[in-house]
């Protein structure tokens, strides 16, 4: 163990007492995810479980900044869902962050429901952007991120990308201007879970090496274990704010994590557990300490 | 004499010395769509996202949610059909504002041939929910339809062409999103909306938009000539169409032709059709590009090949008298 100084014990523990909240949250975001699709009878469960424990660490850990009561603050960080379909966990985190009442959880897919299927910001508060035609995200991304620096803000934009996403050439189209125009107030990550509707990742049609190509592409990039909640919020806290070049974090995740027969599963991309499935998926979750 | 792409270009200076919002951006082509004006002007507010369309919509819709005024241009077979589901999802989807302006549409684009005239545009557009289309004819309705549409908070499409074409709206007028501008001499659109008479006041109206207006003006003079009752009217705003105008004029015609620079399937022509029948059934010719691709050419003659000249529409109106 290298010497630490008392500052950096503190900021140890602060962390892991972050890092423990955030686990906690992460654990209700999964609960909900389930019951809403299970209720829904349709969705995705698959990437917005794989995709759960990162957007926990960046609503619950702190590094966004924003304002349940003024979703439209000009100030606000922005996130881009890029991979639309896990919007369920996008949902269950602004609910929870109290962007709106929990309450209309339940009616995720539903005729009238502000909860889409897919993520729509004219409907939602806190969804920053409409998608679900995958590939967009990061151009859209990009846009908010000239728009901020031609406003002379220091928010932020992040944009979250599934690794077979990867696969649309608007993608890197995107990746290409953020580089060009040095926008180092953007962050992609991408949710590297290996599986896409078809198949595994590397057997439909893989863009991989995706950490070596974003790299490629003039990105800063990092690779990171995307469960692993105190690494998360070691390299999300530790990111510059507004440095010289984009970033992209390879966060490497499990589809389905958290849900036993649903982890590795591709059978489970988009489809909603039923009876049986749904009470087993549930008491694996478990009993959630509701703050 | 203006082609509508540069008094698009002039129209974007004015613009962005008003409204510091406005950003516009480029697909490598703003020494044609003329964008390279504004760029010359505000060059911290323009972007030249390269051969990149897709991500040119992106782009535009991502500054659109932050606030943005955005007009993003390329050629219109580009913006439309390549970017199609990037303005279907990423703009129009979210109400984005943003404003599509393309150029180099129609068979007009000339020598670059089939693969670069867009003649089913205006049909995508339309066909979008939301989407505001305005197709103006000279170069000082389309600087009306750029402040217009710049003043309008929502997805536009505007489509410009290649070609110098002459000022053919009297001096004076003033485009206005959602209106057709009535152009024969001592025709008001107030007579039409309030007349109420039992016999058609025309035998036949013409209904045109974009390099057709002029050609609908020419017919119906040709046709006046003969003794035949005309009337002409520009629909530039053909989403959302002048129903009330379109209607009026129904009532008080015999027949009606209509006059495009696009595919006949889905344009200004299938607009009316869609509109009249339902309301005020008259017979209507359109006057279009019929269903299939261009190819190289010289502008005239293009529209010579493909039947759009003030003749072909004289033809086509006395065909709909026969109706």
């Amino acid at each position: 163990m290298p010497l630490t100084s008392c500052g950096n014990q503190a900021r140890e523990e602060d962390l892991s007492r972050t890092a423990g909240q955030v686990k906690d949250m992460a654990k209700v975001v999964r609960r909900h995810v389930i019951e809403m699709i299970g209720e829904a009878g349709s969705g995705h469960p698959g990437g917005s479980l794989s995709v759960t424990d990162i957007l926990s660490v960046l609503y619950f850990g702190g590094v966004l900044r924003v304002d349940p009561k003024n979703p439209s603050w000009p100030e606000r960080d922005r996130l881009v869902l890029s991979k639309g379909h896990s919007a369920p966990a996008l949902y269950a985190v602004l609910a929870e962050k109290g962007f709106f009442d929990k309450g209309i959880l339940p009616t995720l897919r539903k005729l009238g429901s502000p909860l889409q299927g897919h993520p729509d910001c004219r409907k939602t508060p806190g969804v920053d952007a409409s998608t679900g035609s995958l590939g967009q995200g990061l151009s859209i991304a990009v846009g908010m991120a000239l728009a901020t620096r031609l406003d002379g803000r220091d928010s932020r934009v992040w944009a979250i990308l599934g690794d077979g996403e990867c696969e649309e050439g608007q993608v890197w189209e995107a990746a290409m201007a953020a580089s060009h125009y040095k926008l180092g107030n953007l962050v992609a990550v991408v949710d590297h879970n290996g599986l896409q509707i078809d198949g595994p990742v590397a057997e439909v049609m893989s863009p991989e090496p995706i950490s070596a190509k974003f790299q490629s592409f003039g990105f800063e990039v990092h690779v990171v274990d995307g469960h692993d909640v105190e690494g998360l919020l070691r390299l999300f806290t530790s990111l510059p704010r507004n440095g010289e070049r984009p970033i992209c974090v390879v966060a490497d995740t499990i589809k389905g994590k958290g849900v036993g027969f649903m982890e590795g599963a591709v059978g489970w991309h988009g489809k909603a557990p039923k009876g049986e499935e749904l009470v087993r998926a549930l008491t694996e979750l478990g009993k959630v300490n509701e703050q | 004499m203006i082609a509508t792409r540069d008094a698009y270009g002039e129209a974007l200076v004015d613009l962005g010395k008003e409204n510091q919002n406005v950003v516009v951006l480029d697909a490598d082509l703003s020494a044609s769509t003329k964008t390279e004006k504004f760029k010359k002007a505000f060059p911290d507010r323009f972007f030249n996202v390269g051969i990149a369309e897709a991500n040119l919509m992106g782009i535009a819709a991502g500054l659109a949610l932050s606030g943005k005024t955005v007009f993003a241009s390329t050629f219109a077979v580009f913006a439309t059909g390549r970017a199609y589901d990037q303005i279907r999802q990423s703009i129009a989807y979210t109400k984005a504002n943003v404003k599509v302006v393309a150029s180099h549409a129609g068979l007009t684009v000339g020598p670059d041939g089939g693969s670069h005239q867009a003649l089913e545009d205006i049909a995508l557009m339309r066909a979008i929910p939301g989407m505001t289309v305005l197709v103006p004819c000279d170069g000082n309705e389309t600087k009306d339809a750029v402040e217009a549409a710049a003043a309008y908070d929502g997805p536009v499409y505007i489509r410009l062409g290649r070609e110098p074409v002459p000022f053919v709206l009297p001096e004076g007028t003033r485009f206005e999103i959602g209106k057709g501008i009535v152009l024969s001499p001592g025709v008001t659109r107030e007579d039409l909306l309030s007349k109420v008479s039992d016999e058609p006041l025309f035998d036949v109206a013409f209904i045109a938009c974009g390099v057709m207006v002029k050609a609908a003006l020419e017919a119906s003079e040709a046709l006046s000539r003969e003794g035949l009752k005309c009337l002409a009217a520009d629909f530039a705003s053909i989403k959302p169409l002048d129903e009330e105008l379109l209607h009026a004029i129904a009532r008080h015609s015999k027949a009606i032709v209509t006059a495009e620079e696009h595919n006949v399937i889905g344009g200004l022509g299938s607009a009316v059709c869609e509109s009249v029948c339902s309301l005020h059934p008259v017979p209507v010719k359109r006057v279009g590009v019929k269903d299939v691709f261009g190819q190289s050419g010289e502008a005239p003659e293009l529209l010579r090949a493909y039947g759009l000249t003030a003749g072909d529409l004289v033809s086509a109106a006395k065909e709909a008298l026969k109706l």
